[in-house]
């Protein structure tokens, strides 16, 4: 077995030698090298381990290690997405942050996607995997399946971070919203999903409960789609093997068709499918009361991911796409509000007969407001997708506003939670470290996700507005540049916003910290993988 | 397993437990159910009224006959029907006599400005005061003429492009390759000079001679440009890319090539008749000469 992972890393060491020295563009050679060093690296650990004795793991126990480098790793990321996104928001307000030095590496065209792909891959991302593979073992009573797959997928994951966020600073990108790695990324990534699903699977499958729960199904939706949006939209031609360009197979609107409907189904499957698996395990947890409705639960997940997937066209209102296809999307996007609001009824029910926590526990606190931004951007998705609604916010920051009040408000929140839930059972703690410091975190980020919300709100209506006013002969009232300088006090109570946003989030890091260096051990030792009564 | 959970008034739960959660067995709310089901209806009603499903060669149109083009279309077209008139008037109008006609003139300096908000803006500014290179149109300094004839010839045929055979065109020398560093050195201070104050006025006086033999010709003796040929006053302290003595040497070294599209192609006559009205009367236009 050893002697065939040698060769793999051998050759892989071997072509990115091969890579870095023929590399078209700067951006291919850096990754060539990062590759050379990170293959060559597990070579020599993998040569130096050969003659080590294998102990098999314990199938009775769970694997959590790989779970806690995920908690760590969601962690870390999300404080470098948020820190990039309050910078780039000030650049907004202030251009001169765009430094003269640092054109080509640090202006807002590179910094953008870093900062989208940090929340939604890096932090989302991880804790989505973190999460999955916490939640799975649990309620299949199994140990990870696959060995040290579970690995793989996460140092795997990390890899693909960094060559996406090193490849938008050094300008190798494809252009496409939330898919701008290039084609060597995609293909990694690719081979780092199908481990992934594989092992998440083969837990499911091992699983000693008679019943799948319902989280794993959201995971595994979660992880099967986001396999099909992925490789359908990356689907290119390198224009070198020693190149980082790539041209897309698609053209034209048949392009933009194919990336929103994976751009759409990026927040579908990733940023709601899979963060309501979350949901649906750590709220019934923290609460300790069973889930409001099993029948609610299978209507509103198959209608659901039913329907998500027809939703793309609405983001193409207006523009060469055909209206018959801009009319499927609306539809589908309206009767997609009912499927998406059971997810949050069934999180918010499931606290009936339990309100008093909301008193006592910031944690629960913090997943409860979760789940009411996750019910308040599903309704004003749909309502954003009305034709008539469209023509006034495409395009304007009012679309913004609506994707951080759902990436900050729910899935920022409920993973916030889901680390305060993690950490002290997965570092055997009796408790938090601080209770006050989680509602410090509580309140800043909501403060925060208000001001960033209705600022943009503003903004967005306004600029609105501004473009359309015409007078009395039709002529246009407003340029463009007169709708930037209205902004900007408001794109100043934006930033400020995510000032607060980050700080909560360091905050947290904080808290978690200490709770692993002071917080009490817990009483019992580690958790057995026995099925529930 | 996990009794403490429960209330005595709790409904049913499945029976399943998955790491102590347990799930009750409730009814879908019925308001979530008739919403979603009111939702199925109207989507249903909505895709038969409007174009939605494909069919083999094309999709059904629906029955209320909409489509986002033939209403831009529309609209595009009741717009120029209600304005058709004053256009043809503007068209053809003597540009010199626009501004007597105030019923013209109003329309005209509307139209202008909209015209100038979508296309001029992105290099004059919103305000007309220009930038670094785009020239300021609010004072009356003007490089090609300032009168609404000069202005309406600017505007339709653009300056030092390749798409417009009536392009104004004039070509200033890179000196750098024709006059020695000490030279330029002393011009340029001459040049200061002639609007302010020179960094070295010692070199002014061998400077002007430079000037003479090099410049004059375009620039005319006095410094005070030509515009015929959009060589710049050099006299007024007012500077398209600036009057510093390092923008100076710059510019007098390699020279400069401002270039502004021909808009003859992409607005009708009526709205460039429309612009050059708006941007003459932004405050520094010149009556035309008899």
């Amino acid at each position: 077995m050893n002697i065939v992972k040698l060769i793999a890393l051998g050759l892989i060491t071997l072509f990115a030698m091969m890579a870095a020295n023929f590399a078209r563009d700067f951006a291919y050679q850096v990754h060539a090298i990062l590759i050379m060093l990170v293959s060559g690296g597990l070579f020599m650990w993998t040569l130096r381990h050969t003659g080590d004795p294998a102990a098999p793991a314990d199938q009775t126990t769970y694997f959590d290690s790989v779970v806690r480098a995920g908690v760590i790793a969601t962690a870390f990321w999300g404080v470098v997405g948020f820190l990039a996104g309050t910078f780039i928001a000030f650049q907004l307000a202030f251009p001169g942050l765009n430094f003269d030095w640092a054109e080509g590496y640090a202006n807002f065209g590179r910094l953008r996607p870093l900062h989208t792909s940090a929340v939604i891959f890096a932090f989302g991302g991880n804790a989505l995997i973190a999460s999955s593979f916490y939640v799975v073992q649990r309620t299949s009573a199994a140990r990870l399946w696959g060995g040290n797959a579970g690995w793989f997928v996460f140092w795997g994951y990390q890899l693909f971070i960094v060559l996406a966020a090193t490849g938008y600073l050094l300008g190798a990108t494809q252009s496409k919203e939330y898919a701008e790695p290039e084609w060597y990324v995609d293909l990694w990534l690719t081979v780092v999903w199908l481990v992934y699903l594989a092992v998440f699977l083969g837990t499911i499958i091992k699983r000693k409960e008679p019943h799948i729960y319902v989280a794993n199904w959201f995971y595994l939706s979660f992880i099967v789609t986001v396999a099909m949006l992925h490789v359908f939209n990356n689907l290119s031609i390198p224009v070198s093997i020693w190149g980082s360009k790539s041209v897309q197979v698609f053209a034209g609107v048949q392009d933009a068709m194919t990336q929103w409907w994976y751009g759409h189904n990026a927040v579908g499957f990733f940023l709601t499918a899979g963060f309501l698996g979350m949901m649906y395990y750590f709220i019934p947890k923290q609460a300790e009361r069973p889930v409001f409705s099993y029948k609610l639960s299978i209507i509103h997940f198959w209608a659901l991911i039913f329907i998500y997937i027809w939703a793309g066209p609405h983001h193409l209102h207006y523009t060469a796409l055909p209206d018959w296809a801009s009319t499927l999307g609306m539809v589908f996007s309206i009767v997609l509000w009912m499927p998406s609001w059971g997810g949050m009824i069934n999180g918010l029910m499931t606290l009936s007969g339990a309100w008093d926590k909301l008193r006592t526990d910031p944690v629960i606190r913090m997943m409860v407001i979760s789940v009411g931004f996750y019910g308040m951007s599903t309704f004003e998705g749909p309502m954003m997708s009305i034709r008539a609604v469209n023509s006034l916010s495409h395009y304007t920051d009012w679309t913004i506003g609506h994707v951080h009040s759902g990436a900050l408000g729910w899935n920022g929140m409920i993973t916030f939670g889901a680390l305060y839930f993690l950490v002290p059972k997965l570092w055997n703690r009796e408790r938090l470290y601080s209770l006050s410091l989680v509602s410090w975190h509580f309140w800043l980020a909501t403060i925060g996700i208000v001001l960033y919300a209705a600022s943009m709100w503003v903004t967005g209506i306004m600029e609105g507005l501004m473009w359309r006013e015409v007078d009395a002969n039709g002529f246009l009232v407003n340029s463009f540049a007169d709708t930037v300088a209205a902004k900007f006090p408001m794109y100043v109570v934006r930033g400020l916003g995510g000032v607060m946003y980050l700080t909560g989030a360091i905050i947290m890091c904080y808290n978690l910290v200490m709770t692993v260096r002071r917080a009490p051990a817990a009483q019992q030792s580690g958790p057995a993988a026995v099925p529930a009564e | 397993m996990s009794n403490k959970h429960h209330n005595n008034k709790d409904p049913e739960t499945t029976g399943h437990s998955w790491d102590g959660i347990e799930e009750f067995n409730n009814p879908l709310p019925r308001w979530w159910l008739w919403v979603f089901y009111l939702c199925i209806i109207w989507g249903i009603g909505y895709s038969i009224a409007y174009p939605a499903w494909p069919m083999l060669t094309k999709a059904t149109p629906g029955i209320l006959g909409f489509s986002t083009r033939a209403d831009v279309a529309k609209e595009i077209a009741a717009v120029d029907a209600e304005n058709a008139a004053i256009n043809a008037q503007l068209a053809s109008a003597d540009l010199t006599q626009i501004s007597a006609n105030a019923e013209l003139n109003g329309y005209a300096k509307n139209a202008g400005g909209a015209v100038f908000r979508t296309w001029c803006a992105q290099c004059h500014g919103s305000g007309a005061a220009g930038a670094k290179g785009y020239p300021n149109l609010l004072d009356n300094d003007w490089l090609w003429g300032g009168d609404i004839e000069a202005i309406h010839t600017t505007i339709k045929h653009g300056i030092r492009n390749t798409e417009d055979e009536d392009a104004r065109f004039s070509q200033m020398p890179a000196f750098g390759e024709i006059l020695e560093p000490a030279e330029i050195e002393q011009v340029v201070n001459y040049v200061m000079s002639l609007s302010g104050d020179a960094q070295d006025p010692s070199q002014v006086a061998a400077g002007a001679t430079v000037f003479a033999d090099n410049c004059a010709a375009c620039h005319a003796e006095d410094g005070t440009g030509d515009r015929t040929q959009g060589a710049p006053n050099l006299t007024d302290a007012i500077w398209l890319f600036g009057g510093d003595y390092a923008t100076l040497t710059e510019t007098v070294t390699n020279s400069r090539y401002g270039v502004m599209p021909s808009w003859q192609t992409r607005l009708s006559d009526a709205e460039i008749a429309a612009v050059a009205a708006y941007v003459h009367q932004l405050g520094g236009g010149e009556a035309t000469p008899e």
